[in-house]
């Protein structure tokens, strides 16, 4: 093996191999290759003294700097928190109408509520706040729960339907599942429904019994003429909002197999001043894209 | 200026000079054997694997204590399963890392112990979507299912895909017991009786007014989410177990209370 042979051009050494006389270079690796693992090597002795490194047994190198993430981003938050702590005492002190008398403040919301809206709210009640079949339109005149600075807080807080223990209770019955009303009480309770906010206009012959069998079952939440209960959050049956749909088909489906929506409690989940924010957001500055 | 650096790098490594050239001669002699080449990889590997990944068996405490952490019911584990098949965790994380933008948005940072019986865990890294690590309860049933079946009907702006079919296919219950007598041979705690009666918990979590709902919160606790998911009456689907599985995302161990039983801080 002639490995020591050297080429007369360049120089340097051959592999000793030889194909038909032509030979293979063994260049030198270059000094910068050289420096990189030089650098990197002695980087790397650093690192492991001063960073959690090394696993032993049961336990591993902490590292001379002492850094543990979990405490790095709990002081990260902690410096957030008191970034923002001047506004949110204030949010957490002040009731909603103090807030949008001070437009300082209202700025704030204006900067901060449409990404909380976007990231816990808008994937139910749309983008715009309109909702959608099956979740309420917050931009319209209809309330469920109520549209009052309190009721919107509480329904934020506790949620509808939800695991929160304090939270609103509500359920449309399924009459017609239960067996309380056959399926032609049930289309024909559904088509008086329909005359209550004019989308449809049924002949005596039906809106006479539709009217006794709603007086029946239904004014006990929905109230004698239709105009629904926010305090049980049954909804006004009168007006042209709907939450599934006015239509035949959906008007029976919500009879015959009852409803029961569910918005998420989040108390727990949002701050207080985030809530506030939020009920701020859907009362005044929503509206105000419409 | 480098002819400096050079004469200075050479004396820093003289010392060592007899060393490198024991390493060099020989790693240049084993160059010239494929075979021999392979297996010394091999061996530098292992030794690699040895030191990295055997201690992380024996270091415990880099996971917290979590004694009441509950487990997946049968049902959210086939949710689990359908997670997977479908591919889920290449657009969507389940780990909340350690920065304040991720905790401001999503919650407390994920914990490992909080994956302790996830086999495989499920952490992903691609994140097309959000994070899902605490999802669970933050969305009713009813926005899962619809999300599930055509994103954009509810997300005017996503580009999820539409998982129609997990409406329409009931899930499959038939090796239940065996999956679960697997998880437990890798270290999940699951009872005998957990995996006796696997199907029949599976069954009853979507049916609150059953007879066997009962035996359901005995066997996995009064948290366990008993409802029925999609709205259809019947046989869980594969909807049920897929909205089971993700509204209990984040809710097998109260965060809180972890963190102070183990004295970290928040």
């Amino acid at each position: 093996m002639s490995v020591k042979e050297r080429d007369p051009l360049t120089g340097h050494q051959t592999t000793g191999h030889e194909w038909n006389g032509i030979t293979e270079l063994n260049t030198r690796v270059p000094r910068a290759i050289w420096w990189f693992i030089g650098i990197t090597h002695v980087w790397a002795l650093i690192m492991w003294l001063l960073l959690p490194a090394w696993p032993l047994i049961t336990t591993y190198t902490k590292g001379l700097l002492g850094i543990d993430q979990t405490q790095l981003v709990a002081a990260e938050v902690e410096a957030g928190d008191r970034y923002r702590a001047h506004w949110v005492a204030r949010f957490d002190a002040e009731s909603l109408d103090e807030i949008r008398a001070d437009e300082t403040l209202m700025e704030i919301v204006r900067g901060a509520a449409p990404a909380l809206w976007g990231d816990n709210c808008a994937v139910c009640h749309a983008t715009g706040g309109t909702g959608g079949p099956g979740f309420p339109n917050l931009v319209d005149a209809a309330w469920i729960w109520g549209g009052s600075d309190e009721a919107v807080l509480e329904t934020l807080r506790v949620g509808i339907n939800s695991q929160h223990p304090e939270t609103r209770f509500g359920q449309m019955l399924a009459f017609g599942e239960t067996g309380i009303l056959s399926r032609d009480e049930v289309r024909t309770v559904a088509s008086y429904v329909q005359s209550l906010s004019g989308l449809a206009d049924p002949p005596a012959e039906v809106v006479e019994p539709g009217a006794a069998l709603f007086a029946e079952n239904c004014t006990s939440c929905h109230g004698e003429s239709g105009e629904g209960m926010t305090e049980l959050g049954a909804p006004n049956l009168t007006d042209d909002a709907w939450i599934y749909g006015g239509e035949s088909a959906t008007l029976f489906e919500t009879i015959h197999d009852g409803r029961q929506g569910w918005m998420p409690a989040w108390e727990g989940r949002l701050t207080g001043a985030e809530r506030k924010m939020l009920a701020l957001y859907v009362l005044d500055i929503l509206p105000e894209g419409e | 200026m480098w002819g400096k650096l050079n004469r200075i790098l050479e004396r820093l490594v003289a010392p060592f000079r007899a060393l490198f050239h024991t390493i060099f001669r020989g790693h240049y002699r084993l160059e010239r054997y494929s075979l021999g080449l392979a297996f010394a990889i091999i061996i530098a590997g292992g030794i690699g694997g040895a030191v990295e990944i055997a201690p992380l068996f024996t270091i415990d405490e880099t996971v917290e204590e979590a004694p009441d952490m509950r487990l997946y019911t049968p049902l959210e584990q086939v949710g689990r399963d359908i997670y997977i098949r479908e591919g889920c965790y290449t657009c969507h994380s389940q780990m909340i890392r350690t920065l304040r933008d991720e905790v401001d948005r999503w919650g407390p940072y994920s914990r490992a112990v909080e994956s302790q019986y996830d086999h495989p865990m499920l952490w992903g890294s691609k994140r097309t979507g959000p994070d899902l690590a605490r999802v669970g309860g933050k969305y009713s049933d009813a926005w899962h299912v619809a999300h599930l079946y055509y994103p954009r009907d509810v997300v005017a702006e996503s580009v999820m895909p539409a998982y129609r079919w997990l409406a329409r296919r009931n899930a499959d219950l038939d090796d239940l017991s065996a999956r679960l007598e697997t998880l437990r041979t890798v270290g999940v705690p699951y009872t005998d009786a957990q995996i006796e009666n696997a199907v029949s918990d599976a069954l009853a979590q979507v049916n609150p007014d059953g007879a066997r709902a009962g035996g359901l919160i005995e066997r996995y606790g009064e948290a366990t989410n008993i409802r029925n998911f999609d709205g259809q009456p019947g046989n869980p689907t594969e909807m049920d177990a897929i909205v089971a599985y993700l509204q209990i995302l984040g809710k097998l161990v109260d965060v809180e209370t972890l963190d102070t039983e183990s004295g970290q801080q928040e």
